[in-house]
């Protein structure tokens, strides 16, 4: 287990993760494809299919970006569609471009979300808000993404998840994907949209494989923005997170479920807007709910699920109280037996599990 | 712009149809020469611009009286004072060309096409208003005007972006991205400097220099006052911003550089305005009445046009009279509508949060109320 820990951690996904296997249904040619691949297609289908879609960002071009999720763009594309800028976060998003008929498609790459505070008023004032603002004169169809949330040892000021604090901008739609299909079909969906979207990944989760049927290999492929994705059936209990906590759920669930724990267990994909039908139905079923998250805990994304679940339908089928596991309430520290304890580990899931379920 | 027409009307046969007249040399940074000290211009031109700054000076005090009268609430940033520089820019670019500003836009959002009408009503936040009532004073836009932007300084990045999707498209339009003595001092001014001149970017930058930043006079905010040089490795033109035609000599100056590929350049309009920084604002605290005063007797823009016209016989006193008495009437009528003009309706509050979009459920303030937004 630690070991696997490990290998996640480190994001050197060269070995396949076993538990994810058994999961995925191995269908005709599909592949074993990186997260950071999966991004990688997405943007280059995306950049081919639509003149009007360019990239820019610190390091994307020549230096192939910073986590090599844009490698190979710049060589395909050039000069004009893949465009490293200086260190400037403002001037980066604010490629406000006129009307989509007649006007630009960009991708704005923050090398962390943590440096997209720079620019966080242009995100929201001048992105989120400008469609409202202008009655429908003024659509913004841009897409802002990179890593978020915690890495490996880098310390309090680029470790900052941000699902909580886009999410709570009207005007805005944001996702955080956790596998590679998720990747691939929301980032192109997030390109073909017409508003301003955040696209939340994880730097921790560039480098793990995951399984790709062909049908999400193809060039078509998209995901709906807006909608849960139920990875794991299960009867007792609901597990609700979104990126790489997606995956410690299903670790904690499968040891759960040799003590005859079935777990079911959420991926978010979007965090807004939240699929509360997807929650409320699993809940309704289950009577239990454990919300997972890196970010934390006071006004997240947890907070959110707990207090819509409590305002709706499924609030009358709970057997226990709805509960969070976050990240520890602290600047994310840097040694690495701190660091390790800051964020959700499996046995804090299998914990809150259990106690919810009072075994 | 046109070159000369000669406008011959019959029954103003006695008019001269057009004349040449001096203007204030620009000071230049990092250019061989500036716009020429000398403007053309022809009764037709006069005449129209003596109508555009005159209806946005009308516009304003009738917004003023509004405001006064606690029918437009909220914001409000008067231009008056500051017209020839509006009206001087729109002179010298194309409608498609692409302009944005901040806060103090009502001139503008008039130069870029929209009506009285619609301005007045958004700033009374009327559904018949431009932007239906949902944005009021700084938050109007136009095909090829981008706001109208209440955050100091926000607006400069997005006019360079502006000019990136210019020179992405091949289009040859540029971008005129407007800022005040202010804003001048924000870091992404300069960021947006070093991206645009990196690049190349058809983006003529133009700092509007009206002496104070709210309260605070340019002496007491900047270390150097020189805004026409504060873009370093950038030209730069410094333009008397009172004077309609020299505004427009320089901003023909200006498109023609980038649109030759220069890149971006900066210019500074040296301007007035008469109100204070806002509503709120009496303007007196931080200046003079004599100041005021002065500036409004010696170099009133629409003064300054109307006496160079008379004085050359371009144009009779009465038909200045005749004019202001239309524009007069446009402004009240539309002031009419924007008292009249209903707000809009509570079924609109969630529309266009999204665009192209199905209906979406918007969370009312409680948990039973489900509003629709419609794209």
């Amino acid at each position: 287990m630690a070991a696997l820990r490990c290998f996640l951690r480190s994001g050197k996904g060269a070995v396949s993760v076993l538990l994810r296997r058994e999961l995925h249904a191995t269908a005709p040619a599909s592949a074993q494809v990186m997260v950071r691949d999966a991004l990688n297609q997405a943007m280059d289908e995306e950049l081919e299919r639509d003149e009007r879609v360019f990239l820019l960002g610190e390091e994307v071009a020549q230096y192939d970006g910073a986590y090599k999720v844009s490698r190979g763009l710049w060589k395909k594309y050039g000069d004009k569609r893949i465009i490293d800028t200086p260190i400037t976060e403002v001037m980066c998003d604010s490629v406000l471009a006129p009307p989509p008929q007649a006007g630009l498609r960009p991708i704005c790459e923050f090398m962390t979300f943590n440096f997209s505070m720079q620019a966080i008023d242009q995100v929201i004032n001048s992105a989120a808000k400008t469609y409202y603002m202008s009655a429908g004169l003024q659509p913004v169809p841009i897409v802002f993404r990179g890593p978020n949330g915690a890495s490996a040892g880098v310390a309090a000021q680029h470790s900052q998840c941000f699902a909580a604090w886009y999410g709570h901008c009207p005007g805005l739609k944001v996702i955080s994907p956790w596998s590679a299909e998720d990747c691939k079909g929301l980032l192109k969906s997030a390109i073909r949209d017409d508003n301003p979207v955040v696209f939340l990944e994880n730097e921790l989760m560039y480098g793990v494989p995951f399984e790709m049927s062909e049908e999400a290999q193809s060039k078509d492929f998209t995901i709906p923005i807006g909608k849960a994705k139920i990875e794991r059936p299960g009867s007792h209990i609901t597990l609700v997170s979104h990126s790489r906590f997606v995956g410690h759920c299903l670790d904690a669930a499968a040891v759960l479920a040799k003590e005859g724990i079935e777990c079911e267990v959420i991926n978010l994909r979007t965090i807004r807007p939240l699929d509360v039908e997807c929650i409320e139905g699993s809940v309704m079923k289950t009577n239990h709910l454990v919300t997972v998250e890196g970010g934390w805990p006071q006004f997240g994304v947890g907070a959110e699920i707990c207090a819509r679940i409590m305002e709706g339908p499924a609030f009358n089928y709970l057997d226990a109280p709805a509960v969070r596991v976050t990240g520890v309430d602290i600047p994310m520290p840097y040694a690495k037996i701190l660091e390790d304890n800051s964020i959700p580990q499996i046995k804090d899931i299998i914990f809150s599990v259990k106690k919810t379920l009072n075994v | 712009f046109c070159v000369c027409v000669f406008v011959v009307s019959r029954s103003y046969a006695d008019f001269t149809p057009q004349a040449t007249f001096d203007i204030k040399k620009c000071e230049v940074h990092r250019l061989e020469e500036g716009p020429a000290g000398k403007a053309e211009l022809t009764r037709e031109q006069g005449l129209q611009y003596y109508r555009t700054m005159q209806t946005i000076r009308r516009m304003e005090l009738r917004a003023d009286q509004l405001y006064k009268q606690k029918i437009i609430r909220g914001f409000c940033h008067l231009y008056d004072g500051q017209e020839a520089c509006a009206v001087g820019i729109e002179s010298a670019i194309n409608p498609s060309d692409h302009l944005i500003t901040a806060y103090r836009s009502h001139g503008y959002t008039y130069t870029r096409g929209v009506s009285v009408k619609e301005i007045l009503a958004e700033l009374t936040g009327r559904k018949g208003g431009v932007a239906k009532g949902k944005g009021g004073s700084m938050h109007m836009y136009a095909p090829h005007f981008y706001g109208g932007n209440g955050i100091v300084g926000a607006q400069i990045p997005l006019g360079a972006g502006i000019a990136l999707a210019c020179q992405y498209q091949g289009n040859n339009q540029v971008c005129v991205t407007l800022y005040g003595d202010g804003a001048a001092n924000q870091g992404q001014l300069f960021e947006s400097f070093n991206m645009a001149a990196l690049w190349k970017l058809p983006c003529i930058f133009i700092c509007e220099n009206n002496r104070y930043g709210m309260g605070t006079s340019v002496e007491r905010a900047s270390a150097s006052t020189d805004y026409y040089m504060r873009g370093d490795f950038i030209p730069g033109i410094r333009v008397d911003g009172m004077d309609v035609l020299c505004v427009r000599e320089a901003t023909k100056f200006a498109a023609d550089h980038c649109r030759a590929g220069k890149g971006p350049i900066v210019m500074e309009l040296q301007t007035y305005r008469y109100h204070g920084h806002s509503m709120s604002d009496p303007g007196v605290s931080y200046r003079t009445r004599e100041e005021i005063q002065e500036v409004r007797s010696k170099s009133d823009p629409i003064s300054l046009l109307k006496e160079r016209m008379l004085s050359s016989n371009m144009a009779s006193a009465e038909e200045f009279k005749v004019i202001d008495v239309e524009i007069r009437k446009e402004v009240e009528e539309a002031a009419q509508f924007a008292t009249s003009d209903p707000e809009p309706p509570l079924e609109e509050l969630c529309n266009h949060i999204f665009y192209n979009e199905a209906p979406i459920e918007v969370r009312g303030t409680n948990p039973w109320s489900k509003l629709k937004s419609v794209s």
